[in-house]
């Protein structure tokens, strides 16, 4: 019964998810289509689909990355593993930097105005220097997803080990734990709630990072093949890789809840009464 | 000559307040717990009991005087205490086992005989079957076992309790009072548990200290419980000598409650 009524919520709510998908395409398609309707904003028939491209040639373009050219692969797997070496370095230099700097506290007065400093500059801009400095290869973009990354993570963790229970703490140092014990046992843990809140952001920073560094200067990626695109003004181009770039950072988001969902299922839940 | 568990010589701790007042939550104690003794502080809210109970932990120093353990002065953690605390301290990360195994864990014993002492101990406070759930998924009553068998584990030299029950409802309470009495009686370690409630405090202990209200404040009354062991805290609340004891106490404790109620009520006048 509980299961039943579970599923049947689920697949409902896909349903209509699924339904707004197919609206939200049929009034692109339906404003867009040159002469289907008569132009009422634009002065010409074809300036709608110019502007904002069709979905119909958008999926034919698609089609022809995944199934005909196969284009997308190499660009695909090329963005895909900048955005996962930023996000594994970003996360992992955060954590450490976080840990260390929480538990330092002269260290971390120290260096408070360089962090606060370096987290609100435009860190875009750095691209350009990245570019001169680990050329145009993923070096460059990996290097700009560390430092997009790096600071949600820090901040984050920073945040979780000063917030650590007091009472959790000294029960554990009451318990015999010494300082590395401290930290593995009850610091790390108590941080690992707080980064995973902070890796759906990171996540979406990380692949930022890879497409905005690919299109201010590449050779391979999908931000290369819009930016590419952009050039022969082949909108239909751009919103395919849009969408694609879209889907593939859902994917991401979705691996990420999946891990949160084991290493945090000592988590309280709302709701967790069953019906019988 | 046995040196007592803990003893207490004119201690002082005093705290600077945020504001930069001095604020001094207990002054001159002199108490001291015999080894195997079972010994409660009673006293009005905010009278220093959980001061004088983390002084005993290691985990605050004296302004003034010495604490010493077994005869020996402390400095640093006390090594060999278990504190229950008041609050919730179980680590919400990981299970019933793995929170009654950490401190065996943290003192590198290998890891199967950890595991199977952990199992006992989990049976031991009635929470077999229960080895996999999460503090979260406990209730509050099975949360303090887990707690107790996380202190209880450790086999410490010194228990000490820190208002353990008083989230709890009187049932389960008194259920836990036996138990913990039970668990007492096997190995006769030194108690010093803490507590507002006067008859939790008559019906277990060997002895009660009467707290003065605070701020500054110290041992005003002790109290020997001289009423017979085994007992059923329930049951004891309502032999005569239990009824005297604690016509007694309270008639010292009343004037100290009524000290601290104004002492609060002056503070949120100010």
């Amino acid at each position: 019964m509980k299961n039943s009524s579970i599923l049947q919520s689920k697949t409902k709510l896909t349903a209509c998810q699924l339904l707004l998908l197919v609206v939200i395409f049929f009034f692109w398609w339906l404003m867009t289509k040159p002469g289907l309707i008569p132009p009422f904003v634009f002065e010409d028939d074809n300036q709608a689909a110019f502007f904002f491209g069709e979905p119909v040639q958008i999926c034919q373009v698609i089609w022809d990355w995944f199934f005909v050219n196969l284009e997308i692969y190499p660009n695909l797997a090329v963005t895909l593993t900048e955005t996962v070496l930023a996000f594994v370095f970003g996360t992992v230099a955060g954590l450490i930097v976080g840990l260390w700097l929480a538990l330092a506290p002269t260290a971390a007065a120290i260096l408070d105005p360089y962090i606060k400093g370096l987290n609100s500059m435009p860190r875009v801009i750095l691209a350009p220097i990245f570019g001169v400095w680990f050329g145009l290869g993923i070096g460059s973009k990996v290097a700009l997803g560390i430092t997009l990354v790096f600071f949600i993570v820090f901040f984050n963790v920073y945040q979780g080990v000063r917030e650590v229970s007091p009472n959790v703490l000294a029960s554990a140092r009451m318990l015999g734990a010494n300082k590395s014990q401290l930290l593995r046992y009850v610091y790390l843990p108590s941080a690992t709630s707080w980064v995973f809140s902070s890796l759906h952001s990171s996540v979406g920073m990380a692949f930022v990072g890879a497409v905005v560094g690919e299109y201010l200067g590449s050779a391979m990626g999908v931000g290369y093949l819009i930016l590419q695109a952009e050039s022969t003004f082949d909108i239909n181009t751009v919103m395919a890789g849009i969408l694609v770039l879209t889907f593939c950072a859902l994917i991401l988001d979705l691996i990420v809840s999946f891990a949160e969902k084991y290493a945090m299922k000592w988590q309280p839940k709302g709701g967790q009464s069953e019906k019988l | 000559m046995n040196h007592p568990a803990l003893e207490f010589t004119e201690v002082t701790c005093s705290f600077v307040t945020p504001d930069g007042n001095h604020y001094t939550a207990v002054r001159d104690v002199n108490l001291t717990i015999g080894d195997g003794e079972f010994v409660s502080v009673v006293g009005p809210t905010g009278c220093g009991k959980s001061t004088l109970l983390n002084m005993s932990a290691g985990l605050l120093s004296p302004s003034k005087g010495t604490v010493k353990v077994f005869g020996e002065e402390l400095t640093g953690l006390n090594k060999r205490a278990g504190y229950m605390f008041q609050a919730e301290a179980l680590m919400p990360w990981r299970t019933a086992i793995a929170n009654v195994s950490a401190g065996l864990q943290f003192a590198g014993k290998p890891q199967n005989e950890v595991k199977e002492m952990a199992e006992h101990w989990l049976a031991r406070v009635g929470l077999r079957g229960f080895e996999d759930r999460y503090p979260h998924e406990l209730s509050g009553g099975m949360r303090k076992r887990v707690a107790l068998a996380q202190t209880l584990i450790m086999d410490p030299d010194i228990i000490l309790m820190d208002e353990p029950f008083s989230a709890l409802d009187i049932q389960t309470r008194q259920l836990m009072e036996n138990e913990v009495l039970d668990l007492w009686a096997q190995k006769k370690k030194a108690v010093l548990f803490i507590t507002h409630d006067l008859d939790e405090a008559i019906s277990i202990s060997d002895r009660v200290v009467v707290m003065s209200a605070g701020p500054a404040s110290h041992p005003i009354g002790e109290f020997v419980i001289d009423i017979a062991r085994p007992r059923d805290v329930a049951e004891v609340r309502v032999t005569p000598r239990f009824i005297e004891l604690h016509n007694a106490i309270w008639a010292d404790l009343r004037e100290e409650v009524l000290k601290g109620y104004e002492n609060q009520r002056n503070k949120v006048k100010a």
